[in-house]
């Protein structure tokens, strides 16, 4: 029971380090690629964990995870187009604006189960895809530029590649850090409780509902943080990012790495956005190879890349 | 103490056309235990349903400890103190023993939205966890995930987790189902143990165990009770009799 625990939290230990000491690595090999790509994987796998909470933890399919990550974003990138352009405003504002999109399209899709709940996720965040695609003011379809960073005085500049890289980890570090704290606290055992068997939850005096929702918030909010860092590292923002493919990214890099696991979610999208960046290198069609892969690895390693690392160190 | 724990007045629940509870009145005096009987599709399960929480009755009142208990939803009815089992083993499968019961010991603590501290460390859950373990013999199981448990033990965990929620009525859903003699023993042992403090509604298949055990069996048949009354009384009632022979009498006053 407790070797497996061990060689996975030295695999989390590994990714920790290998994350942090990655910009003197790129800055010692003059490689700015690999941070502008690690950039990006830190960002994606902060959007990945928050699913995770709600997916692997919570049981609960959310089709719609992107929306947040286009709702975080367009925050900042219309409080920016107006002349708003400190962080402190745009940030806390990027927060409040996921908070109260989860608030809403929880209590309503909450309601359902299953399937229907998988369907209704994909619903409200296609509407809000297509509510971004009609703001003609910013940028409609073609998206919106962000001319200028989020601005810190003086605490922290965005528009340092290391300080925004540093910046994007420590977000995900602590994001994995109140996952951690969560899923081992009252409120979690609760929401873990209610995946596992919600008519036993209720019947022992759990109104799930009540705890599905908090649960719910916590992770839109968190995921609109990752988009509010996103829009910053692209300078720009489109409803792109919020399409129905993209949630299922997030899903993938989720299950990929493994559900339910604080660390499965940061393997799954390094792997996932590392293998797009190089297969996408070597052909056009590198969709053919990432698909067969991913059910390989879904098949053969149920409970992802973390699950089979379980497995094989049971042996 | 005139007022009964629970009183069911009046229950009337159809499904389409079938009427699964018929015009049912019941009451359940604290203290007692009573046991519920019918031969298969007699509406025992539809009963418990609506007792529980699970179902409304298309009309009629249910009341408990003086209230009116008619439209609370089910984690309601469970925080003002009626516990249930299952009939198919219900529990949280990939927890441990003593999470499932902690859990049930933690609902009673009120709400739960406290997001920061280990709640798998907080002293007097796990210690309400224990003495519920140990009260259905348990305690060395405690750390074994449920799916690791055998049958019987996991019928034992379920009345654990209901008595974590210190309940003033436990309704057990045939508690005995699928257990082997012995392990038939133990629980009806169990039982005769738990009814000195809880008040218990016993819906069973078990003759042996129910007639041991009861103070009144209710028996139903197709939604109506034909018979309340003592044990003894019971045994010897004719239309009970019938209705578990088979009595073509029977099915056909139902037919109409």
């Amino acid at each position: 029971m407790k070797s497996p625990l061990n060689l996975r939290n030295t695999i989390a230990a590994l990714i920790v380090a290998g994350l942090a000491l990655l910009p003197l690595f790129s800055q010692a090999t003059g490689n700015i690629f690999v941070l502008t790509l690690f950039t990006r994987i830190v960002i994606f796998a902060l959007a990945a964990v928050s699913l995770n909470l709600i997916m692997g933890y919570g049981g609960m399919m959310s089709f719609g995870h992107a929306a947040y990550l286009g709702i975080g974003g367009y925050a900042v990138g219309i409080l920016a187009a107006e002349g708003i352009g400190s962080g402190f405003i745009q940030w806390p504002v990027a927060l409040a604006a996921s908070a109260l999109f989860a608030l809403v399209i929880g209590a309503l899709s909450l309601r359902t189960r299953g399937v229907y709940f998988i369907m209704i996720t994909l619903a409200f965040a296609q509407m809000a895809y297509y509510v971004a695609s009609g703001l003609s003011r910013y940028g409609g379809d073609d998206g919106l530029t962000i001319y200028k960073r989020s601005d810190f005085a003086g605490l922290i500049n965005l528009s340092s590649r290391v300080q925004f890289y540093y910046l994007c980890l420590g977000c995900l570090l602590g994001g994995i850090y109140l996952i951690w704290r969560i899923v081992n606290s009252r409120f979690g055992m609760v929401v873990q409780g209610l995946r596992s068997n919600e008519q036993r939850m209720q019947a022992i005096g759990f109104p799930a509902n009540r705890y599905r929702l908090v649960c719910f918030v916590i992770a839109g909010t968190m995921c609109g943080l990752a988009g509010a860092l996103l829009a910053n590292n692209t300078d720009f923002i489109s409803p792109a990012v919020m399409y129905w493919t993209r949630s299922g990214d997030l899903m993938v890099m989720v299950i990929l790495g493994g559900m339910g696991t604080l660390f499965g979610p940061v393997l799954g999208a390094i792997v996932y956005l590392v293998l797009e960046e190089f297969l996408s290198q070597v052909t056009e069609y590198w969709a053919i190879i990432m698909g067969p892969l991913l059910l390989l690895i879904v098949l053969f390693g149920r409970g992802g890349i973390f699950g089979l690392v379980g497995r094989l160190a049971r042996g | 103490m005139a007022e009964p724990l629970l009183r069911a007045e009046n229950l009337v629940r159809r499904f389409g056309g079938i009427l699964a509870t018929d015009n049912l009145s019941l009451e359940i005096a604290r203290g007692e235990l009573h046991a519920i009987i019918g031969p298969n599709g007699a509406g025992k399960t539809t009963l418990i349903a609506q007792l529980i929480g699970q179902l409304r009755p298309s009309s009629g009142t249910i009341r408990f400890a003086g209230q009116d208990i008619t439209r609370l939803p089910a984690w309601r009815r469970s925080r003002l103190g009626l516990a249930r089992s299952f009939q198919i083993t219900s529990l949280l499968k990939d927890f441990t023993a003593a999470d499932n019961v902690a859990l049930a010991a933690q609902a009673r603590d009120g709400h739960s939205f406290r997001f920061w501290s280990n709640a798998r460390k907080e002293r007097h859950l796990r210690e309400a966890a224990r003495f519920a373990l140990a009260r259905v013999g348990l305690e060395r199981r405690a750390d074994a995930l449920v799916s690791q448990l055998s049958h019987g033990e996991q019928r034992e965990l379920e009345l654990a987790v209901a008595l974590a929620t210190s309940p003033q009525l436990l309704l057990l859903d045939e508690p005995m189902a699928g257990l082997g003699a012995t392990e038939s023993a133990r629980m009806v042992r169990l039982l005769a143990e738990l009814r000195k403090e809880v008040t218990i509604i016993l819906v069973e298949h078990d003759m042996n165990a129910v007639f041991a055990l009861a103070d009144r069996i209710t028996v139903l048949v197709y939604g109506r009770i034909i018979a309340s009354d003592v044990p003894a009384a019971i045994r010897v009632n004719a239309e009970v009799k019938r209705a578990y022979l088979g009595d073509q009498h029977v099915v056909t006053r139902h037919g109409r």
